[in-house]
Order: structure tokens, then C-alpha cells, then sequence
């Protein structure tokens, strides 16, 4: 759900990085946050557990610039990718505007790619929402590994409907403002069409 | 879209801040500030550019919403008010109609009773504006975002 704010000319976005455990959801924002002027962002907050897993979420505010005048902010959020915080995912994708999922290439984490996903469609869908609908990225993470499916396997088995797609190593940067931009794109796209523009 | 989009205009928000701007004189409060239930920031009054509102905004929601989910397992509809007492300040957290959060940070110059007592009557003043403003967006002929075109939205992302 989009905040529109006419008196301080604001639109507020947010953006929600799922997928499973360790696919670098995190790696992400951690990656935006350190390049982003500083005067473009605000605090990155990460409630992580000892072991640096995610137990809540990662948040981490960005402003992107000005469209006719109005300031477009996006709040970017992380979802914890262990399977029995399904709880916490579900809270996190409350009022969101657009989804990112970050899949781990390995060949031995499809399985846990495709119980994200469908984890994903699950969660969407009791808030109201379709993964058809909502404005939706796809990111292939973790391409430096080793043991990694070709492009085309995964986006066969993960990225039916044809979303926008990315290759990505988060901690280097490669995709990640691809993929953010992307999703941004859509979102306001999106934010048009709803006002009938 | 699941949930509808909040619009916020000139009419409403002078009348929300000039609600919180008198809770943080009614209950001598440190900072008054509300937020959606997904972590923006509406309005913030007092000692505010002292604290990364943003942040708390976002905290504040995820905690609301946590609870939310307590309370759902309980049976219960919701927990509409959270306090956390540390040694120096204080969090009054108030959910108003299930729409926005009331967050009252306060220290030793008040006492919980008064900001309890204070909150409560913002929260009905509040009530009956954000009706207003959800009834608004909901009107068909809204288009706030309508004269934008694709142009615009790509040279967002031009490098």
C-alpha cells in the first residue's frame, strides 16, 4: 500500500527481498545501503540473531529522486528466509507495493528455491494478493558459485510468467541496482495505472 | 491491490498535526508522532529531529504487527496498546481503529496515567480524520499519481 503525502509532496514505496535461507536477501540491501549517498538513504536496521540470520527483517529507506515534483521514497525490507519464520514473512509483506525474489543458483538449493516461491504465492495470496499481479522481479544470486544451474533451467522452473529477470552476485554489486530499479520501475508503473493514468 | 491506498491531503494533515502537536503539550511528551501500519511516517511533533523517526516508524509497525499476530493466536482481535518502560524514556504505543499507530515517547516530567488519558482523546479526534481520508482515497475520480507518464517514470533511472 503506496502513501501518497500531497503537503510534503512524498510517495512512499515499499519493496519486500524474499527467498530462501542464505540466498543473500540481506547481501542486497547491505550492498545498496553501502553505495547509496548517504544523503539519499537513511539508517539500515537488520534484526539478525548472533549468527548474522535475519529474525525479524532488514529495513532500509531510500529516496530514488523526483518524479513532477514528488519525492519518490521506497522502503526496502527483507524478509528471515528460514522456513519456520513464516509467521514474520507474512507480517513483512503487509501493504506491499512490490516483491523481489532473490534465488540462490546453486544446483542443490532448487528445492528450497521452489519452497520460497511457493511459500511467497501462499503468503501473497492470504493478504489479499496474487504473485500474477503485484509488481514482481526475479533475481538469480550467487553466480560465483560453484555448482550453479544454467540461467535457463532456473528461469524454467522458477520465473513461468516472465518477470523481469537478473543475474546477481549481491556482495559484489553485480544486479543488485538492476533488480532494484526494475522493481521500482514497475512499482510506479503500477501506481499509474491504479490512478487510472 | 489488497489495501487501499492512503492519499494524504493539506485539509487532514493540518488537522492531524495540530492533534499531535496539542498531545505533546497536553501530556508533556518528549515526542508525539503517527505512522501507518506498514511503518510510514504521517505526522511528528515535538523533539522530533532528535530521533531517527524513520526508523522507529518502521520498528513501531513491525511491532505492531508482531503483536497483531500474538493476539491472533490468542483469539483476541488485537492488542491496541503497547508501553515500554526503560530508565529514562518511555514508548506509549497506541493502534487507532486498526488503521494508524499513536506512538507517545515521554520521561520522568509525565506520568503513564496522563499520557494514557491524553492519548485516549486524540485517538477519538484522530478516528474520524483518517475515516475521512480513507473514505477520500476510496472516491472514484482520484487519480493523484494519474498524470505521470512513462517518460517521467524511466528518467527516475536514467544514470
Amino acid at each position: 500500500m503506496s502513501f501518497i503525502n500531497y503537503l510534503s509532496r512524498e510517495i512512499n514505496c515499499k519493496i519486500v527481498y524474499y527467498g530462501p535461507g542464505l540466498c543473500g536477501k540481506t547481501a542486497n540491501l547491505q550492498y545498496i545501503y553501502g553505495k547509496t549517498n548517504p544523503n539519499a538513504r537513511g539508517k539500515m536496521i537488520s534484526l539478525a540473531t548472533e549468527t548474522e540470520r535475519t529474525l525479524f527483517f532488514d529495513f532500509l529507506p531510500l529516496a530514488l529522486g523526483e518524479i513532477r515534483g514528488f519525492k519518490t521514497r521506497f522502503h526496502l525490507y527483507t524478509v528471515p528466509g528460514q522456513v519456520f519464520y513464516d509467521a514474520s514473512r507474512k507480517l513483512i509483506l503487509k501493504g506491499v507495493d512490490g516483491v523481489v525474489f532473490v534465488a540462490d543458483s546453486q544446483i542443490a538449493r532448487m528445492e528450497a528455491n521452489l519452497e520460497s516461491l511457493e511459500n511467497l504465492r501462499t503468503n501473497l495470496a492470504e493478504q489479499g494478493y496474487s504473485l500474477d499481479s503485484v509488481p514482481f522481479v526475479m533475481q538469480y544470486n550467487k553466480r560465483d558459485m560453484p555448482g550453479i544451474a544454467p540461467v535457463d533451467e532456473l528461469r524454467q522452473m522458477l520465473n513461468t510468467n516472465g518477470a523481469p529477470d537478473f543475474e546477481a552476485i549481491a556482495p559484489e554489486g553485480t544486479g543488485v541496482f538492476d533488480t532494484l530499479k526494475a522493481v521500482a520501475k514497475l512499482v510506479l508503473t503500477e501506481l499509474k495505472k491504479a490512478s487510472g493514468g | 491491490m489488497a489495501d487501499p491506498q492512503m492519499v494524504m491531503y493539506e485539509e487532514e494533515f493540518t488537522q492531524i498535526q495540530g492533534i499531535v502537536d496539542g498531545l505533546v503539550k497536553a501530556a508533556n511528551a518528549n515526542v508525539v508522532f503517527i505512522i501507518d501500519k506498514n511503518g510510514q511516517l504521517i505526522a511528528a511533533a515535538g523533539d522530533a529531529d532528535q530521533i531517527d523517526t524513520t526508523s522507529l516508524a518502521s520498528l513501531t509497525a513491525g511491532n505492531i504487527a508482531a503483536t497483531g499476530g500474538m493476539a491472533k493466536l490468542l483469539r483476541e482481535q488485537e492488542f491496541a496498546t503497547q508501553f515500554h518502560e526503560g530508565q529514562n524514556a518511555n514508548i506509549h504505543i497506541q493502534l487507532v481503529d486498526n488503521r494508524v499507530i499513536l506512538v507517545v515517547i515521554f520521561d520522568k516530567k509525565t506520568s503513564l496515567g496522563l499520557v494514557r488519558l491524553r492519548v485516549k482523546k486524540a485517538c477519538e479526534q484522530l478516528s474520524s480524520i483518517f475515516e475521512t481520508l480513507a473514505d477520500k482515497a476510496g472516491a472514484p475520480g482520484q487519480a493523484p499519481f494519474g498524470e505521470i507518464t512513462d517518460d517521467d517514470i524511466d528518467n527516475l533511472f536514467n544514470d
